[in-house]
């Protein structure tokens, strides 16, 4: 059983059209392995028993069509998810049922995937480290010596289940380094498209200029498949983009003979471990080896991508956040009047870190402080976008280490949000200027946590992305580590 | 301190977040600290750069105008805390 759940999502697929595993076997050797892997927490909702119905289903009737084929998907628990809980999880959204689909997760239904149920994240996806979550923290699946880490967050249930076997593949949410950094602390591939370039119609929204869905997989190859099927211009999302859709996995190709690499200097950063650095040399003379052309690239804004990050995004919040009062779904709790109910819903519903991030943002857009901060964080936003688009005159894809650290051990950080905030670095420069990023595991450290690498495109070009991953992978021929210490 | 008591008071009536002693306390620490970490914007000389919304580079589409039948009623009052035949429930708001 576990065999099968080692298979990349491409590998399982193919081999349910090709009868030779069924539909039944497939969600069984996942529903197995999640049924013993309670000690990860990496699911908020499981739907094992509709997922088994759904591949009896498929089996008997035959009916295999689809490009995911009764593949088995859990994803986070941001996408809302017809007639089943949506919680983001958060107190506030406890018992939610949506009545609709997110368009996204249709698009993974219409092509046979099956749902295996819903992913743990940090709440309302805010937090590097997954342990906002009001349903408790997720643990990696690689662990140092005895010690238990973070799996990296907000997409923490989503990395910790891909690492760990107990999904064939997933959909994450990216705001500031959101499916990358989780990415590169279980060592998988994880990759944030364009903004636009997927729907955000049916997600839970957090920042609504940054967010973005995208696939976190076992390799680039099921990231491309994965990027086929979730992308596509979308009329209910008034920011999706009516662009050429692509057809990555036909068009994934390791020659990258010719193409220009940039290396930008802004991402040495004070105390970054030597295993990084050496990595990210490694990374360098594996791509030249490939043909690729080396450029040196200054992004000369980089330093100030975090503090306006935490004006944008909060900000964002403050005001999605507002629809929580505790009327119209989700939890309630009692109060003398109409304002005391909704003061006392969100004091309740929401945890510390939502709540310091509403306060943030409330106090930025305040009268007398939106000039000094909101205003000011969107022309600075306007010069880190100027640096990408000037460095990719220059070359074609960026380069660069997609996290600070290996994953850190649960508590580590909860104390100090700036300590937290740091970890998403060299991720968030990505979302401000919205462009697509993958992350594929680079190696191990000295202690045999993975490592990741993080190649940066231009707006819509995956294509790139993915090729100049592709090549990579292939180059560092990185093996999972996951030892199944948890069963 | 750019952040006292008062402030959090003021910003947590905004955001319609109760707020207590011990509430107060720890948004005043935590607070100023992410100010202090967002100030460092204030090095850069930002004199006529023109603020960035949004990467979106095209205009809004416009869809058919078509009628739809809706009634989705049902559908929306299904997840409310508290509902009433049609409506949904809140504390008495007027006296």
């Amino acid at each position: 059983m576990t065999t099968i759940a080692k298979y990349t999502l491409v590998e399982l697929v193919n081999k349910i059209k090709s009868k030779e595993i069924s539909a039944v076997d497939a969600t069984s050797a996942y529903v197995e392995r999640i049924q013993k892997s309670k000690k990860l927490n990496a699911f908020v909702t499981e739907t094992l028993e509709s997922a088994l119905d759904q591949a009896k289903k498929a089996d008997e009737i035959n009916k295999k069509d689809g490009v995911l084929s009764c593949a088995p998907i859990a994803v986070k628990d941001l996408f809302c998810t017809k007639n089943v809980q949506t919680t983001a999880s958060s107190k506030i959204l406890k018992n939610f049922i949506p009545t609709y689909e997110s368009t996204v997760t249709s698009k993974l239904w219409d092509q046979g995937a099956i749902l295996l149920g819903k992913l743990n994240c940090d709440e309302f996806a805010m937090g590097s480290s997954n342990e906002t979550s009001a349903y408790g923290n997720v643990v990696n699946p690689y662990r140092n010596n005895n010690d238990t880490l973070v799996p990296g967050g907000s997409s923490g249930g989503c990395s910790s289940a891909v690492a760990a076997d107990l999904t064939s593949a997933t959909v994450g949410t990216d705001t500031g380094g959101s499916i990358r950094q989780p990415a590169a602390f279980t060592g998988i591939v994880g990759l944030k498209p364009t903004y636009g370039r997927c729907s955000r119609w049916g997600i839970v929204a957090f920042a609504s200029s940054l967010d973005q869905a995208g696939p976190m997989t076992k390799d680039v190859t099921d990231s491309a498949l994965m990027l086929d099927v979730i992308s596509g211009h979308d009329e209910k999302d008034s920011t999706s983009a009516n662009v050429h859709k692509g057809e990555f996995l036909k068009n994934l190709n390791k020659d990258i003979k010719g193409l220009k690499i940039g290396i930008p200097k802004e991402y040495i950063v004070d105390n970054m471990p030597k295993a990084i650095q050496s990595l990210w040399d490694q990374g360098i003379e594996w791509m030249q080896d490939s043909g690729a052309i080396i450029k040196n690239i200054s992004l000369p804004h980089t330093k100030y991508a975090l503090p306006t990050y935490y004006i944008v995004a909060p900000a964002e919040a403050s005001s999605n956040l507002a629809r929580y009062d505790g009327v119209k779904y989700g939890f309630r709790a009692p109060g003398k009047d109409l304002i005391e109910m909704y003061e006392n819903t969100r004091a309740q519903g929401f945890g510390n870190e939502v709540k310091r991030r509403i306060m943030i943002g409330t106090y930025v857009l305040s009268s007398g402080y939106y000039d000094a901060y909101y205003l000011k964080a969107q022309q600075v936003r306007r010069l880190i976008k100027n640096d990408f688009d000037s460095a990719f005159n220059e070359v074609d894809t960026i380069l660069t280490p997609t996290a600070p650290s290996s994953a850190f051990k649960i508590g580590d950080k909860t104390e100090d949000p700036i300590a937290m905030y740091l970890n998403d670095v060299f991720t968030v420069p990505v979302n401000l200027a919205g462009l697509p990023a993958i992350s594929l595991p680079g190696g191990l450290d000295d202690s045999g946590l993975p490592l990741g690498l993080q190649l940066i495109g231009k707006s819509f070009d995956e294509q790139t992305v993915l090729n100049a991953a592709y090549a990579l992978e292939e180059k560092i021929g990185f093996k999972s580590q996951v030892k199944d210490w948890w069963m | 301190m750019t952040i006292n008591k008062a402030t959090v008071k003021k910003i947590s009536k905004l955001a319609r977040i109760a707020s207590n002693e011990q509430f107060e306390e720890s948004m005043i620490k935590d607070l100023n600290s992410i100010l202090k970490f967002v100030e460092q914007l204030n090095e850069l000389d930002i004199k006529n750069i023109e603020p960035l919304s949004s990467v979106v580079e095209q205009k809004l589409f416009q869809r058919e105008d078509i009628v739809k039948i809706m009634n989705e009623k049902e559908d929306i009052l299904k997840n409310s805390p508290d509902k009433n035949e049609n409506y949904f429930v809140v504390p008495k708001v007027i006296e």
